[in-house]
């Protein structure tokens, strides 16, 4: 063995993790210089609020995720005539940032975009529309009549000064999810007030130690816990303002309610999806506060609960409370590309996405933000016989979700992941970390260039 | 860069031979050459330009250096990055050094043979495989070690990801995965020492010990250099396995952990590709330098 032919192994290593960032580069200035010949803005013509590109035939494209992909299918099938594209991308669940980091690409090179797009995130108008990549939908291209139908709120998180920039797929109003045949073996009543609730838990813990009343872990349990008690994190006040107070009443009791829950191992830490909560605890769930889409993604399709045992209540209230009021946890949105030369069909196809009963009554896996499509999709769901209530719970807090938590450019699923989720393993309190949580959000929006009120 | 200069062919028939293998050389340098110039210096250039503009292209000096260095999670994650090259660093040229040694003692023969193979196997994964293989070996739910896991005290994936964990699991990634092409490569520069010099260290009575402390290591210098330099740019680098410790955990662990994600989320989350230049910038001439103080002091380019 020579000592020159092993070393050509090194320098391969070095180029493999070298080559990320070189061929990102290169392929910047590749893209930059393609960008510099090609970028026209001429021909656009003014219409339905926005400079419309030279409409073509062609194919449309659509980039939806894997759940989503079924919806484009049908379409497909339903309307052979249309020239179809279907790219499957991860729709940016957990805040991947696929979709802005390729729009920011196509951005560069002036060519790309999809024509309708598919986001599992609510907040992609925070960005899409700085970056010249969302249509305005309210302008002309979908009627008013249609956008009156969805449910009260749902599009607030897809408006930008009054613009509506995407259209939500369906909403994600937290519930308390329950096992109905489970909690009256136990003998237990479902908590009305979060005060039961906490009462519940604690009787749990001791009479049957192991079940759960509830699951603290995931990166959006402030947006099921926090979000429905008030608790003042996240109030986007406009297009580059926020207010943020972690530690108000709304939110230290709230705070002190999962602490106490969580000492006792009546609430788990471990997170829904996690492996452990899949192998250890899937057949303990006696309570579970989470969003409309818990029933069919956690307990149907992830811990494959048996059939007439999951059923839904609306969500605890604090004692003295008059008016509900939930959270909400993601909820997909569809956007359109102001770029696209095929806007009729774009259009056509968005709004059969987000209305029609063929597929938001009937095929969708989450409750349809469209109003007359949810009411078919209960039916279905009720005519289905997995859940052992019917879902009026989902129906009535469709409208109560408590307004004053926004959708801001920053992931706090990501700030509540990574700052407060590593104390909660280490058997922190989540009261002490509240002001190292405000800190954090701080930080992140600062950083994003937003004006910070504490 | 070579280190075997074995003498080709005779004196006689060196003009012939040497103008051949010239115009070869040339051909592979040019090949070398124009990769290096499309892949190596315009987009270091590109990023140089882009470091010192703003957006629309104007000059801005040393703003974008500023503003980077002013972001929050900048000098955490600097923190973050200078701790795992100390550790991997060290730990690099402590093992492999030793490995290589050991094996070398091991002789030829079957055991040493497979013992290299294996060594080496880690490395044929392609980076984001191999990290995917340890998120599953990390994790105590699924892992085939979950035992030993549990001996250490770790139940949970949350606690195998604790933020103090951080820079051993990366380091012990990087490891796994680097090692085993160094390894070989310091075995190949063990078998390059000559045999009279091993052997005139046998009959001065040198024991292994001593002949790997006062023969050996010594004669390994430029080799063992060669490997920090690179090991130190590449290191500096980190990026897949935080990014995808990040995914996997759902955003608990590894998130903006190390520069290189911090210019990626500049670039694409934040639209600050001018920002993300100068990161890069830095990173660059931290790396250039630490190679120019490593090959001054080593006296990397002096002829044997």
């Amino acid at each position: 063995m020579t000592v020159n032919k092993p070393s050509s192994n090194p320098k391969r290593a070095l180029s493999k993790k070298r080559a990320a960032l070189l061929a990102g580069c290169a392929a910047t200035v590749l893209l930059t210089v393609t960008a510099c010949g090609g970028g026209s803005t001429a021909g656009t013509t003014t219409k339905d609020g926005f400079a419309q590109a030279p409409q073509k035939d062609g194919a449309l494209t659509v980039w939806v995720d894997a759940t989503r992909m079924e919806a484009a299918k049908l379409y497909q099938q339903l309307h052979p005539e249309v020239k179809l594209d279907i790219v499957s991308y991860d729709g940016n669940a957990n805040g991947s940032n696929y979709l802005q980091t390729k729009v920011q690409l196509f951005n560069r090179t002036n060519k790309g975009w999809p024509d309708v797009v598919f986001s599992s995130q609510n907040n992609e108008a925070s960005w899409a529309v700085d970056a010249g990549f969302a249509a305005p939908l309210n302008k002309g291209l979908i009627p008013e009549s249609t956008l009156g139908q969805f449910a009260k709120g749902a599009n607030d998180v897809c408006t930008v000064d009054g613009t509506v920039y995407c259209l939500r797929n369906d909403l994600s109003q937290a519930v308390l999810w329950y096992n109905a045949p489970l909690l009256k073996k136990f003998g237990y009543q479902v908590p009305a007030t979060w005060e039961e609730y906490q009462k519940l838990g604690e009787k749990v813990a001791k009479k049957h130690p192991g079940y759960l009343v509830g699951d603290a872990g995931d990166s959006f349990t402030p947006e099921i816990y926090l979000w429905a008690s008030k608790c003042g994190a996240n109030d986007i006040t406009g297009p580059k303002a926020v207010s943020v107070n972690t530690t108000s009443e709304a939110c230290t009791k709230m705070a002190k309610l999962l602490d106490v829950l969580i000492k006792n191992k009546s609430m788990s830490i471990s997170g829904v999806f996690s492996t452990d909560f899949g192998k250890n605890k899937a057949d303990k769930i006696l309570l579970m506060p989470g969003p409309a889409w818990f029933g069919g993604a956690v307990f149907k399709d992830t811990l494959k609960t048996p059939a007439g045992q999951i059923a839904a209540a609306p969500i605890p209230q604090w004692q003295g409370d008059n008016a509900p009021s939930t959270g909400n946890v993601g909820g997909g949105t569809w956007l359109l590309s102001k770029h696209s030369t095929h806007l009729k069909a774009a259009t056509d196809f968005l709004k059969w996405v987000t209305t029609d009963n063929a597929y938001q009554g009937e095929k969708g896996p989450g409750f349809p933000a469209y109003a007359p499509a949810a009411e078919t999709w209960l039916k279905g769901q009720d005519a289905s016989g997995y859940f052992a209530s019917d879902l009026s719970a989902l129906s009535a807090a469709s409208s109560q979700v408590w307004p004053g938590w926004g959708s801001g450019k920053f992931s706090q699923e990501a700030i509540w992941a990574a700052t407060v989720k590593p104390g909660l393993t280490q058997g922190k309190s989540i009261v002490s970390m509240l002001p190292a949580w405000q800190d954090s959000i701080v930080k992140h929006a600062e950083s994003n260039g937003y004006k910070v009120s504490q | 860069m070579t280190l075997s200069h074995s003498p080709s062919g005779s004196a006689g028939r060196r003009p012939r031979g040497a103008a051949r293998q010239s115009r070869a050389g040339i051909a592979f340098v040019a090949a070398y050459v124009l990769l290096l110039i499309a892949f190596g210096i315009l987009p270091t250039g590109y990023a140089v330009y882009f470091a010192f503009t703003d957006a629309g292209g104007t000059f801005t000096g040393f703003s974008n250096f500023v503003n980077t260095a002013r972001d929050f999670r900048f000098m955490d994650a600097v923190g973050h990055v200078a701790l795992y090259l100390l550790f991997w660093l060290v730990s690099l040229v402590v093992f492999v050094v030793a490995l290589a040694l050991l094996l070398h003692r091991l002789a030829s023969g079957t055991m040493s043979k497979s013992l290299r193979f294996l060594f080496y196997i880690p490395g044929a994964l392609a980076g984001a495989a191999s990290v995917l293989v340890w998120l599953f070996m990390l994790d105590p739910t699924v892992s085939p070690v979950s035992s030993l896991l549990g001996m250490l005290g770790f139940h949970t994936f949350g606690e195998v990801i604790a933020p103090g964990n951080l820079p051993l699991l990366f380091t012990i990634i990087a490891f796994w995965t680097g090692a085993g092409g160094w390894i070989v490569v310091i075995y190949g520069a063990l078998n390059n020492i000559p045999t009279d010099v091993m052997e005139a260290a046998r009959i001065d009575g040198a024991g292994a010990w001593q002949t790997a402390w006062h023969i050996q290591i010594p004669m390994l210098r430029k080799w063992i250099v060669y490997m920090v330099i690179l090991a130190f740019a590449g290191g500096a680098q980190l990026f897949v396995e935080p990014q995808l410790l990040s995914l996997a955990s759902v955003g608990v662990a590894g998130r903006d952990y190390s520069l290189n994600q911090l210019t990626y989320d500049f670039a694409f989350q934040m639209n600050n590709i001018n920002g993300a230049a100068a990161v890069s910038v830095e990173l660059l001439v931290v790396s250039v330098s630490a190679a120019a103080v490593f090959v001054a002091r080593s006296g990397f380019f002096d002829a044997d």
